[in-house]
């Protein structure tokens, strides 16, 4: 995956709760793979366009200096729902680089850090303040530098965030998972064999 | 000598393999299960040149992309993007070994409703599957969770998962449920209370004397709704019910093993004065049925109340978020919810398709008909032959219901079964999002007694003005 170190880039304000996976693509879009070279289209689909396919200009990622965004500022509750990865996806597939918000839905959260793509949480009333910025001045950039941990506002505000350190050194080096699991082998066999005389009857023939 | 733990400690602590300095666990998955929507995790593997680690550890049944109306083979589904889901699952098993409930199997259904009627899910395990509603899992007493596709390739390599220990949340049920009140209804009033976002970062454990008087179906139902409260992971304590319940089941412990697994189950419930990070009392006594009015599961009031009024809502993102909702709803405040009518009604989905959802449904059906298009999904091949035992089916087509084959159906959306662009439905099922059932259509969230009800009635009728003058 891609690694993730800093990245300074146009922040998209979504001022909507609760923006669940269904939204950020619909169902219909699921049997795809994600090799699909239309993956890009399927983001905030029914959102995006009106029913006969036309761009809603009201909506926010249609927007000329936003079209180019690369970080979303978003609201309570972002990617609740379905476990789909498909919703990291298309969002990675549209240059998605970060989703800065005051919380996730638990799936999408680690969905995004498996895929490159950096959750961050800052408050509540931080995300309000970045948000009316990027509104009252379209095309402001935001910075995230994940080493450093913060993210720098358009007013060249710093705010602090927490992170994994152990997601953060994947995301940072850009590891795929499994192969870091394969380097506890030994764990895994002393773990699995002990496991298996005590709980018995889940491995009985 | 550790203190009291939670019946989620003990399960939790089981299964860690290591435990890193930054506080990441490597969690032993006891089951996996899979579905048709599991294809990128095996394109994944296959392009990495992996293998299953434990096959025999992994579950699979088509049920997302299974059509609900043609006899039950691979071969008689005739849109291709659907056959090619489910024979993909079919063909990805037989090459990795799994044991796979096919189409055609008279085992076949809902992976959530299968994985328990089949005692492969039991107490104490550590269950995954890429589906958001793992949860459901949890009513047996075991950590079940929802993974993405990545992490479902993860675990079919690995047999493991990444796991940071969630915090605690217990929600105790007290009182007693009152007449025609369900299962469904305690999950829409809880989540209704702590809000959609209320068990974010949180392991739930369901307590108190409503949970205990509920059945194994009205317990599934609750924690199947866990996840749209936020949390991935919903538990309730097992007790005798939840061992009836296993005992005999295909996959279920055996002879001397049945009684050690037994004497380990006991052990599960939370101690006497185990403390979690968040208690939340919620009065069981002052349930009634439930309808959603939103395009969120906590959008949700009494059948008795009026649509809310966004106007007196103080706080202005909820306000805007609500007159957003109300007009994709095409809800006007201040309007009784009783008088809404609905254009389509479902029973079915991994929330609302056992035997006892569809035997309530059928006692408020019985000698009615229905006024709207009707439709019955039972959760299983087994669910559907038992509902067939009884009688039920008959009940259901006499009144003029479609009755269906087993699949996730007009839940996901994902088989063909979606409402027409702007009706509306009375849903059994779990999410009420813009655009769930089908672009622009319109999800109201209820128990099968009150989805029986607006079949026959054509609007949200409370349901026990049906069930009194029986």
């Amino acid at each position: 995956m891609q690694a993730f170190t800093t990245v300074t880039a146009i922040a998209v304000p979504i001022d909507m709760v609760n923006v669940d996976t269904d939204q950020i693509i619909p169902v219909r879009f699921l049997p795809r793979p994600r090799t699909d070279p239309d993956y890009k289209t399927f983001l905030f689909h029914d959102l995006r366009l009106d029913k006969d396919g036309k761009e809603r200009p009201d909506f926010v990622m249609n927007r000329k200096p936003y079209r180019s965004g690369q970080i979303i500022v978003a609201d309570e509750n972002w990617g609740c729902g379905s476990s789909r990865e498909g919703a990291v996806w298309t969002l990675v597939a549209n240059g998605i680089r970060a989703v800065i918000a005051p919380s996730f839905g638990d799936i999408h959260f680690n969905n995004a850090m498996k895929n490159g793509m950096l959750p961050v949480r800052l408050s509540k009333q931080d995300c309000a303040t970045l948000r009316k910025q990027l509104n009252d001045k379209p095309g402001a950039e935001i910075t995230i530098d994940l080493a450093a941990q913060t993210v720098t506002g358009p007013d060249g505000k710093s705010y602090g965030f927490e992170m994994d350190p152990f997601a953060k050194y994947r995301m940072l080096n850009g590891l795929d998972d499994i192969d870091v699991t394969m380097e506890y082998e030994k764990e895994f066999e002393a773990f699995e064999q002990r496991y298996k005389k005590d709980a018995t009857w889940l491995f009985a023939e | 000598m550790a203190g009291p733990q939670t019946m989620f400690d003990k399960i939790w602590n089981r299964h860690v393999i290591v435990q890193r300095d930054d506080g990441m666990c490597l969690m032993y998955v006891d089951r996996h299960l899979l579905h048709d929507g599991s294809f990128h995790a095996f394109t994944q593997i296959r392009r990495e040149n992996r293998g299953l680690r434990r096959p025999k550890q992994t579950f699979a049944t088509p049920d997302h992309y299974t059509p609900t109306t043609v006899q039950r083979s691979i071969d008689a589904i005739e849109d291709p993007k659907l056959h090619e889901k489910v024979a993909a699952l079919d063909q990805n098993t037989r090459e990795f070994g799994v044991r796979q409930f096919g189409i055609d199997d008279p085992n076949n259904g809902i992976v959530h409703v299968v994985g328990p009627e089949q005692g492969i899910t039991q107490p104490g395990i550590f269950l995954v599957c890429g589906d958001s509603h793992t949860s459901t899992h949890g009513a047996l007493g075991a950590i079940a969770c929802g993974i993405g596709a990545s992490e479902v390739a993860h675990v079919m390599a690995t047999q493991c998962l990444w796991q940071r220990k969630p915090k605690t949340m217990r929600i105790n049920i007290g009182g007693k449920l009152g007449f025609g009140v369900t299962g469904k209804d305690v999950v829409l009033a809880t989540i209704g209370q702590i809000s959609t976002a209320g068990g974010v970062g949180h392991a739930i454990e369901y307590a108190g004397p409503v949970i205990r008087a509920l059945t194994m179906e009205g317990r599934l139902t609750i924690s199947n709704m866990t996840i749209e409260a936020g949390s991935r992971i919903g538990v309730m304590a097992p007790d005798d019910k939840t061992i009836d319940y296993v005992h005999g089941r295909p996959f279920a412990p055996k002879g001397a093993e049945w009684d050690k697994a037994v004497a380990y189950w006991r052990t599960l419930p939370s101690d006497d004065g185990a403390v979690f990070d968040k208690e939340v009392e919620v009065d069981g006594s002052a349930i009634t049925p439930m309808v959603t009015w939103g395009n969120s599961p906590e959008d949700v009031i009494k059948v008795t109340d009026t649509v809310p009024d966004p106007e007196r809502v103080a706080n202005t993102e909820r306000r805007e978020s609500m007159r957003r909702a109300l007009d994709y709803m095409g809800l006007k405040p201040g309007m009784p919810i009783s008088e809404v009518t609905v254009d389509r009604v479902f029973i079915g989905s991994c929330t609302n398709s056992r035997i006892e959802d569809l035997r309530l449904a059928a006692s408020v059906v019985k000698g009615r008909k229905a006024v709207v298009t009707a439709m019955v999904s039972p959760g299983s091949a087994q669910v559907k032959a038992a509902a067939e035992a009884e009688g039920l089916d008959k009940i259901f087509t006499d009144a003029g219901f479609e009755w269906r084959f087993a699949g996730c159906s007009m839940c996901a959306g994902m088989n063909g079964d979606v409402l027409s662009t702007g009706q509306r439905s009375a849903s059994t099922s779990n999410r009420n999002f813009r655009g769930r059932q089908g672009p622009g259509t319109r999800t109201h969230l209820v128990s099968p007694a009150m989805a029986a009800a607006a079949a026959v009635t054509g609007k949200f009728t409370d349901v026990r003005r049906l069930m009194e003058g029986k």
